[in-house]
């Protein structure tokens, strides 16, 4: 794989206090293509992944060592702004968490931060967003109404939308499909495959048949190391590692 | 035997309860009893809206003290609430929350310190304060209004922080996801999601401020007439009972309660507003 590489951990250790989380972690992510992290509870994919908005630094008692590159800049070095970083690197979430606003001011929330506030410039936004998440025929004629009254996986895909909204080029996703029913489920998949064109995705997922169905390179993590990582069709046929092999065949603990 | 000792236990538990309840319910009535004949009598209109208020000569008009009890009311409100609730954002999202666990209990014992030491402060401090720099008798509205907005601070400050340790961590950290900051996280999305809590105690506050006394009897310099400015002395409800009710008889006493009429009224209004609001919350989420 001689893509653009997108992404670069280099090294990366993080501890929460005395306890390392991530160990010596180095990995390649490739521009417009899906990355799945994989691995049992606990295992680190979850912080690997939150490493790349920095949302770790939300937690008190964190510290890192090694590098994260995107584009070739280490986001852990001086003079990194964390909101600018935030905005080109967007978050779907375990649970859907709509803002508790209407599904226009949901939408519109990431431009509004952004300083963007004028309904003119706004809406056609929001339609172009509402659209990319395959949402638009559903909510139009709904954009005032609470966001929290659309049933889940349309919560998930506003949560996409409103990514979406503020056009970054990286979208991670944290077992976005853990909370939806199997044909939600395969709804935001075929979503990622369609966003994949334009952005670059890592996904931390629970669900190896996820993991086998829609990413490109995924990724094994045990105890916060990387244990193995490559392309998916290889890996999920021909692991390399023993313990590879013993969490795919289900063998693990 | 253990069944037997067992119902004693409820029999003795309820009657206590009830003893409880009743004496409420009691208080109620009494008041209601004493109060309405004058309003009836006077006719409701003429005892709130007109300005004479002198017993001796019959006159029992309150509304110079509905005034005053607005003003000092809202004043404390303008203080109190700004102040509480900035208080309760700055613990809950900008401090490490061992700040949080320790001040929040020390500004709830704040409420347990004594009006009257309270109302001391304002009478030594506050007053001459005012009377110096912007004229007028320093014992005033604004002194009452003052005092009574440090008083309701940890009421607003206490359920105000609740509300907002309420709202769940997801919104927060979805809003910082997509890069807002941190205040932006707080006034686009953090209050809306804490509103009704944060509404709620206000409106516990006002009911608080409406109903203080002591403190405002002895700042608010207790002028029975219309104030026209917040540096005028003013008289409270309360404080018109407190001062009245040793020598009040007949009709005059009858004047008193109807007060305290006037005041069960508003409280119960606000505390049920508060109420509904505070469910309606719950309900929803």
């Amino acid at each position: 794989m001689s893509l653009n590489a997108k992404i670069r951990f280099v090294q990366l250790s993080l501890f929460y206090g005395a306890f390392a989380a991530l160990k010596r972690v180095s990995m390649t992510m490739a521009e417009r293509h899906i990355t799945a992290l994989i691995g049992p509870s606990g295992c680190g994919k979850s912080t690997l992944l939150r490493t790349l908005n920095r949302m770790n630094d939300l937690i008190s008692g964190v510290r890192i060592t090694g590098q994260v590159l995107v584009d070739g800049k280490n986001i852990y070095g001086p003079g990194t702004d964390v909101t600018e970083l935030r905005k080109r690197i967007g978050m779907v979430f375990q649970r859907p968490n709509p803002f508790p606003l209407s599904v226009r001011d949901n939408v519109a929330f990431g431009l509004r931060v952004a300083g963007l506030t004028s309904r003119s410039d706004v809406a056609p936004i929001i339609e172009r967003s509402l659209r990319a998440a395959w949402l638009w025929d559903q909510v139009k004629d709904r954009l005032e109404q609470p966001a929290l009254d659309l049933p889940l996986d349309q919560q998930q895909r506003l949560c996409i939308a409103r990514l979406l909204a503020v056009e970054p080029d990286i979208i991670l996703m944290d077992e976005p499909c853990s909370a939806l029913d199997p044909i939600a489920t395969g709804k935001v998949e075929e979503l990622m495959l369609e966003l994949k064109k334009q952005y670059t995705i890592v996904i931390v997922t629970h669900n190896m048949q996820q993991a086998a169905r829609i990413s490109d390179v995924t990724g094994y993590m045990l105890l916060g190391d990387m244990i193995e990582c490559g392309e998916t069709a290889v890996l999920f046929t021909n692991p390399q590692d023993r313990r590879t092999q013993d969490y795919l065949s289900g063998r693990y603990g | 035997m253990k069944a037997r000792a067992e119902k004693l236990a409820q029999r003795i538990l309820l009657v206590i309860a009830l003893s409880a309840i009743s004496s409420l319910i009691l208080i109620a009535l009494f008041i209601f009893k004493e109060g309405t004949p004058i309003m009836v009598k006077m006719g409701l209109r003429r005892f709130l809206f007109s300005s004479e208020w002198e017993p001796q000569a019959g006159l029992f008009g309150i509304y110079p003290m509905i005034v005053a009890s607005l003003w000092v009311t809202l004043g404390a409100m303008l203080i109190g609430a700004p102040l509480g609730i900035a208080g309760a954002i700055f613990l809950n999202e900008f401090v490490p929350k061992t700040v949080l666990r320790i001040v929040k209990p020390a500004i709830e014992l704040l409420a347990g310190i004594p009006s009257v030491v309270y109302g001391f402060i304002g009478v030594m401090v506050l007053a001459p304060l005012i009377r110096n720099h912007l004229g007028g008798p320093g014992l005033s509205i604004l002194a009452a209004a003052v005092i009574l907005g440090v008083m309701i601070l940890p009421t607003v400050i206490s359920i105000s922080t609740d509300a907002i340790g309420a709202v769940p961590n997801s919104y927060r950290e979805g809003a910082l996801a997509l890069g807002a900051t941190r205040w932006q996280a707080v006034h686009m999305v953090i209050l809306k999601a804490a509103r009704s809590g944060i509404i709620a105690s206000i409106i516990l506050a006002m009911g608080r401020a409406i109903g203080e006394t002591m403190a405002v009897i002895m700042v608010a310099g207790n002028t029975v007439k219309l104030p026209h400015s917040v540096l005028n002395s003013a008289r409270t409800l309360t404080a018109t009972i407190a001062f009245e009710m040793a020598s009040a008889t007949g009709r005059h006493r009858e004047a008193l309660f109807a007060i305290g009429v006037v005041l069960f009224v508003i409280i119960m209004l606000l505390n049920s507003f508060a109420t509904v609001i505070l469910r309606g919350r719950t309900t929803r989420a």
